[in-house]
């Protein structure tokens, strides 16, 4: 026990007079979570709360054009601007002077269109409703079609997002020419105009769609840009001790410590269990740095504050096997490392890869076929997940004892490979 | 009473081969070294000194033979009797970014010396060093001087019976070759059985008792230096070396 107690003491001394080693661990996962959130949280905000610039060019004459966009400013998710008809040819200009994301182009006859379409609706329907069905039949053949609305978008926007466009203008087109065919099959029934009570009540849904998040602990926190970021960004600093740890392993067995330790009556195990646990507390506390950042920083910067889970615990025991995965990995990449360059440039790069398919940078969730395969062998990806369903869904330490455990293996068997390499290389 | 086995180094038919193939090997080597003696192991670049230091203090395992130090056999597998010996080698073979008393605390620890056996150590070596001004100050900043003496503090902690030194006043003044020559005459004097590498032949002259000249791993003289010098009439270490294992360039 004293061996490891001095032992540890070593590698504290050591550590703490590496100063470019600390500023890899700390500042710069700092830098990245900071940053990564800020741009994240502009996103989130383009989306869920700013409304996107739409410019509409109306070359329409009547009352179906102007209905149009009255329908689209009802959405509520266009900030909608018009430009003149006769600059239809120079829309995409136009997009890019004003920072429009979107630009519809309306056709010339859009009214006069829509109500032949409407009269043909409409006369068919009461041919129907008189049987006439020859006349069903002629009307069918006459009904004309509407030139098509152009749409157009900036190629920066999300395909996910672009349907979701899609669908909002269908639906506001769709409204015109409903309230069109109601009008006019209304006029042919009656010979009056639809009164506008009874036109808004068939026209308006009167069915609401109440929008609940699903969470495990039935809590309706709406997930924000911290409670994404800082997590994932966690993970990647803890794992980012091997730039510390890698190298320190190879400076042992470079420098003729090792050669040293090797004669004296003690076993190199314990050196590498000291610097387990020196390190285990490193990511540990790098874990405490960031979430405070998350928690008490961000909020003066302007940023979403971080909530932490309900299940504490449960997050330190997530935090606990995932900082030892990351040392016992700086480990291991330090015992097969020839040179410091090696274990650093392997480590940094292994550690980018390991992100990527880990779902750190893209989420795992739209990874497809091999790719989605792959990420089941990054011990980040594990881990994101469990502090996924602790962070955004309120699950408790039971939830994520399946990721733990796979973590877990994953640690073990990086762990034998250590060993492995130990005994291969004689330095036990 | 526990009584002290005459031999403090035994090696017998011992074989040994790098992996590569390449570098020098050992088929059948036999050396005895007495204890309480000042042992002087030589021979050119490439000759095998440092592999040789290396199997007796079970940083490498010998393929056949055996090799024992005060009776007990080395390996990989016996930690104990890493007990016996302190190793003093050729590299700067501790930590830079620690102090003197920082090193001593953990390679104290590492051979097995309690909390006050350490601190009565650090205190003695480091005086006896003349390291005590600096014994809080980091090692890399230290000359090499202070380093090697740093190296050699570290090797002798534990109080060890059989000192191993590879090279030990490689790159030093006068000065600090003078002190070091002389503490490791006070630890012989002591009993402590130096086994000791170098390419400075009138130092080891002046410290040896016994000598064995190795070239190719295979020992090719050995025994009191009188009787060596003696036996292949010559004045000096030197011309014997030279006379042994030739001119040529050895890499």
């Amino acid at each position: 026990m004293f061996k490891l107690w001095i032992s540890i003491k070593k590698d504290i001394r050591i550590l703490l007079r590496d100063k470019v080693g600390i500023s890899l661990m700390f500042v710069m996962p700092i830098i990245l979570v900071i940053v990564v959130t800020s741009i994240q949280n502009s996103t989130f905000q383009l989306v869920n709360k700013n409304k996107l610039p739409i410019i509409i060019c109306n070359t329409d004459t009547g009352k179906a054009g102007a209905q149009f966009i009255e329908s689209v400013n009802k959405i509520g998710m266009f900030n909608v601007s018009q430009i003149p008809g006769e600059k239809a040819t120079t829309i995409a200009d136009a997009m890019h002077d004003k920072d429009a994301l979107l630009g519809i182009v309306i056709p010339t006859n859009f009214s006069s269109q829509v109500n032949n379409k409407a009269k043909a609706a409409s006369d068919k329907a009461m041919a129907a409703f008189s049987g006439q069905t020859d006349s069903v039949k002629a009307v069918t053949k006459q009904a004309a079609n509407i030139d098509p609305l152009t749409l157009y978008y900036n190629p920066v926007l999300q395909e996910s997002l672009r349907f979701s466009i899609q669908g909002a203008i269908r639906s506001a087109l769709q409204l015109v020419q409903t309230r069109e065919t109601l009008r006019t099959l209304y006029y042919a029934s009656n010979e009056k105009e639809l009164p506008k009570s009874l036109e808004n009540e068939m026209l308006n849904s009167n069915t609401t769609i109440n929008m609940l998040p699903v969470s495990k602990d039935g809590t309706r926190t709406t997930p924000n840009a911290s409670q994404h970021n800082v997590p994932a960004w966690t993970i990647f600093a803890m794992f980012f001790v091997i730039m510390s740890l890698g190298g320190s392993v190879v400076r042992e067995k470079v420098s003729g410590s090792f050669i040293r330790l090797k004669t004296l009556p003690t076993n190199y195990l314990v050196g590498l269990l000291s610097k387990q646990m020196t390190y285990l507390a490193v990511t540990l506390i790098q874990a405490v740095v960031i979430f405070s950042i998350g928690i008490w920083l961000f909020p003066v910067i302007g940023l979403p504050a971080l909530n932490l889970p309900a299940d504490l615990f449960g997050l330190f025991v997530v935090t606990l096997v995932c900082g030892w995965c990351a040392v016992s990995y700086a480990i291991c990449v330090g015992v097969f490392a020839n040179t410091q360059e090696q274990a650093n440039g392997f480590g940094a790069i292994s550690i980018v890869i390991l992100a990527c398919i880990g779902g750190l940078m893209v989420p795992s969730f739209a990874m497809q076929g091999m790719a989605k395969t792959l990420t089941n062998i990054s011990p980040m990806h594990w881990c994101l997940q469990a502090y996924y369903s602790l962070f955004l869904e309120g699950a408790k330490l039971k939830d994520v004892l399946n990721n733990i455990g796979s973590l877990f293996i994953i640690t073990i068997i990086i762990q034998f490979i250590t060993y492995l390499g130990l005994k291969r290389k004689n330095l036990i | 009473m526990a009584v002290t086995p005459s031999l403090a180094i035994s090696i017998e038919q011992m074989g040994f081969k790098y992996p590569d193939n390449t570098t020098v090997s050992f088929a059948d080597l036999n050396l005895q070294v007495a204890t309480g003696t000042r042992f002087g192991l030589f021979g050119p670049n490439g000759a095998g000194k440092t592999t040789l230091m290396n199997l007796m203090t079970g940083v490498l395992s010998a393929d056949e033979g055996s090799i024992k130090l005060l009776g007990q056999e080395t390996g990989n597998q016996n930690k104990e009797v890493n007990r016996l010996f302190g190793f003093v080698p050729q590299d700067f073979s501790f930590y830079q970014e620690l102090s003197p008393a920082e090193n001593l605390e953990f390679f104290g620890a590492w051979a097995g010396l309690n909390k006050i056996q350490i601190a009565n150590r650090t205190d003695e070596l480091l005086h006896i060093l003349g390291l005590e001004d600096v014994r809080d100050k980091p090692v890399e900043k230290f000359s090499g001087g202070m380093k090697r003496r740093v190296n050699l503090a570290i090797g002798v902690i534990h109080n060890p019976q059989i000192l191993f030194l590879d090279e030990p006043t490689v790159g030093v003044d006068v000065q600090t070759r003078t002190a070091i020559i002389s503490y490791l005459r006070t630890l012989n004097d002591n009993g402590t059985t130096l086994i000791y590498t170098s390419h400075q032949l009138n130092e080891a002259e002046d410290l040896c008792e016994q000598i064995a000249m190795i070239d190719e791993g295979k020992i090719i003289t050995q025994g009191a230096i009188g009787d060596v010098l003696k036996e292949h009439k010559h004045e000096s270490l030197e011309e014997l070396f030279i006379n042994l294992t030739g001119k040529a360039y050895r890499n």
